[in-house]
């Protein structure tokens, strides 16, 4: 039992591509995506994206890593936090939390945090690159291994040296009979309709 | 000044266009590249890979897994630290092999946010040369705690005795900016890998291989709704691993600036370690890749002018060490510290190990002025051997500045001498060994250039070349992108308004 997942259209070159994508754009299609081995640049604004998103994440992922590097390194050896962490001591290994030690005759307030920095910046990096990384793959919902695209076999050229267009099937303004069409018009070298089994 | 027949405005000046150096010659097409970077990894090996490989493995093997396990079954007295110099070898080996590993990180963090464009040719080899330098590094200081089976107390987790590290600790800092620098290298080089791992899965006909590339690959298809946010990714990631790279070493550098021992309490070693980092970096990048290209035929995309312009970076970065190296001494008279100006004496004139600070002075500041001349530059004998002179000296860098100060630090009566054990040169060989065969495993299975950015790089890649916008087009000029200069009303602007006070 077969569905249809969209017309894919191939290109002949970025040039052709960049153009119909903004006549896809201007023709009010919502569902749908163009395919290239590499970034085509300006491809974002030709297709009416704005920028990602994915800044916003990791600016809190870098500031809860740089919360983190502080409170470790505070709580554990210095009094800036009085008795808050106390709550921990159940655990045995946390009972002493803080152990103040006096190193090098730096104080054992919260005056000493310079002395932490390096610590504070590695962690506010490490969270920063983790938080990219999960957030950038969540953004791009991947991994998914299967794909309906992957069911045509000309598709294997869109990480080679192909250039393509999908409209999907999902898309109201989607025609079976009519976007063929409008996607040869645009520029379409060769049009094939993709099908996913269900 | 009135005149009826309208010259020439022969004061006018029509700049000439200079157009930049193709970084894909011979006008490959994206095919092409595919082809032949592919290719690598689908074709048989040639011969010099296995016999490299076999012979790297067993020394591999048996040096670092022989050497250490000796170590930890017999004691640290197996290497030749003493009480005197209590930081010998491993240590040396430990900064030579992170110092490596920054060339990678700046390749792809720095000169990506300076579009630098010609980086995307050698930045994938590069940044898996970070990744299996840092390897080789974190051996040493994981064994050299002495108890390596309590080297989990430098992890902060809670345990059973309740102790903590001491966070104000460079050896601690140490602990965090290494593994930091060495997860961050890892997520960065594979986010760059997965349009190249896809390439390969859908090249592959299937099988092991496709199930394998094709699950690292992560099911990427190329869209440019993931492109949008993987291009943001990667920009966010070059922005982390910038100040990362420049934080790491000089992390390092404060295990020996933040001590009170004459010729290492320095300000000029955070700033002296990083250029030298990139400085051997870049020396060990050109050694693994001048061959590369010749064996596998990559001379269209790793270009002269990417040779050239690592050769520049070498003798930029060269001239700082070299700087650094003239500034210490000049400090250790002008500070008029009996103790620096000893220490310095007995490093360059009449201490026991003298011959090496001259190898180092020759290796690190004088075989690189080659690089001044671009017949140099762009002869490949002469970039390699100077390389190779510049690896060399960089590893004596590190030995002269640990082993020519400890045994003569502050008490005569401590004075001592180190002489490295067979366990220490066999470790290191081992480590060679190791760093060798896992960049040869590299070139075997992963894709050793960045595909997709190297077809990025191409003219026909850009839409806008040759076309200006048109008013009316709403245009997202994202900024991390450079436009690849098309010449055009740009150039005659600025030159116009330069020659216009000549005309007056």
């Amino acid at each position: 039992m077969k569905r249809d997942h969209g017309y894919l259209a191939e290109f002949a070159d970025p040039k052709a591509l960049y153009h119909a994508a903004k006549e896809a754009r201007d023709a009010g299609f919502k569902n749908w995506d163009v395919h290239s081995p590499y970034p085509i640049h300006g491809m974002d604004a030709a297709m009416g994206l704005g920028r990602s998103k994915l800044p916003h994440f990791v600016f809190f992922g870098g500031a809860f890593g740089l919360f983190t590097g502080f409170t470790l390194a505070t709580a554990t050896q210095t009094d800036t936090w009085g008795g808050f962490w106390k709550f921990l001591s159940v655990i045995p290994g946390l009972d002493s939390i803080p152990y103040t030690t006096v190193v090098q005759a730096k104080p054992t307030n919260i005056f000493t945090t310079p002395a932490f920095f390096p610590i504070m910046f590695e962690l506010t990096v490490l969270f920063s690159a983790f938080t990219t990384l999960f957030v950038l793959l969540a953004l791009c919902k991947l991994p998914r291994l299967h794909h309906p695209l992957f069911e045509s076999e000309n598709f294997a050229k869109a990480t080679d040296d192909g250039f393509f267009l999908c409209i999907e099937a999902r898309d109201p303004k989607f025609s079976r009979e009519d976007t063929p069409g409008f996607l040869e018009k645009i520029g379409a070298e060769s049009v094939e309709l993709v099908q996913e089994e269900i | 000044m009135a005149d009826a027949t309208p010259a020439e405005d022969t004061n006018k000046v029509i700049p000439g266009i200079l157009e930049r150096e193709d970084l894909v010659l011979n006008q490959r097409s994206f095919g092409w590249i595919t082809e032949r970077v592919c290719g690598i990894i689908e074709n048989r090996q040639p011969l010099l890979w296995w016999i490299l490989f076999i012979p790297l493995c067993i020394i591999w093997i048996a040096g670092v897994g022989g050497g250490l396990t000796y170590l930890v079954a017999t004691g640290v007295g197996v290497w030749g630290n003493n009480n005197t110099t209590m930081w010998g070898w491993p240590i040396v080996n430990f900064v030579f092999w992170i110092g490596i590993g920054h060339a990678g990180t700046l390749i792809s963090a720095i000169l990506f946010l300076t579009r630098q464009n010609w980086r995307t040719g050698v930045n994938r080899a590069a940044e898996a040369m970070t990744i299996f330098a840092v390897m080789c590094a974190g051996i040493f200081p994981a064994f050299h705690v002495g108890r390596v089976w309590m080297a989990w107390y430098l992890a902060p987790i809670p345990n059973a005795n309740a102790i903590w590290q001491n966070f104000k600790s460079p050896l601690l800092w140490d602990v965090f900016a290494v593994s930091t620098y060495f997860t961050v290298s890892l997520i960065f080089w594979y986010l760059g890998m997965v349009p190249d791992l896809a390439t390969i899965r859908d090249r592959c006909k299937g099988g092991i291989k496709k199930t394998l590339y094709g699950l690292f690959a992560l099911g990427w298809r190329g869209g440019n709704r993931q492109w949008r946010h993987y291009e943001m990714a990667y920009l966010l990631l070059a922005a982390f691993s910038t100040p990362l790279v420049l934080s790491v070493h000089s992390i390092v550098s404060f295990d020996f600036a933040t001590s009170v021992v004459p010729g290492w309490h320095t300000t000029i070693f955070p700033p002296y370690f990083v250029a030298g980092a990139i400085f051997g970096g870049f020396a060990m990048v050109l050694t693994l890749m001048i061959p590369c290209r010749k064996i596998y035929g990559l001379q269209d995309m790793i270009t002269m002018k990417h040779i050239d312009n690592m050769a520049k970076i070498i003798c930029f970065t060269g001239t700082i060490v070299g700087y650094a190296y003239l500034m210490e001494l000049f400090v250790s008279w002008y500070s008029a510290s009996p103790f620096e100006g000893d220490a310095f004496r007995l490093r360059t004139l009449k201490g026991p190990y003298v011959w090496a600070y001259w190898v180092m002075m020759f290796c690190n500041v004088v075989a690189p002025q080659a690089f001044w001349f671009e017949a140099c530059r762009r002869n490949l004998w002469v970039v390699m051997i100077v390389s190779m002179f510049v690896n060399i000296g960089m590893w004596f860098e590190r030995f002269v500045i640990i082993v020519t100060t400890l045994p003569r630090m502050w008490l005569p009566a401590e004075w001592g001498l180190y002489s490295p054990t067979w366990v220490d040169i066999w470790t290191f060989i081992g480590t060679i060994g190791q760093f060798t065969c896992l960049f040869l495993l590299f070139l075997r299975f992963l894709p050793c250039i960045n595909i997709a950015e190297v077809k990025w790089t191409k003219k026909e890649a850009d839409v806008h070349n040759g076309e200006h916008p048109h008013p009316g087009d709403v245009i997202d000029e994202p900024t991390y992108k450079g436009r690849i200069d098309d010449g055009g009303d740009e150039g005659q602007q600025s030159s116009t308004a330069a020659t216009e006070p000549a005309t007056v």
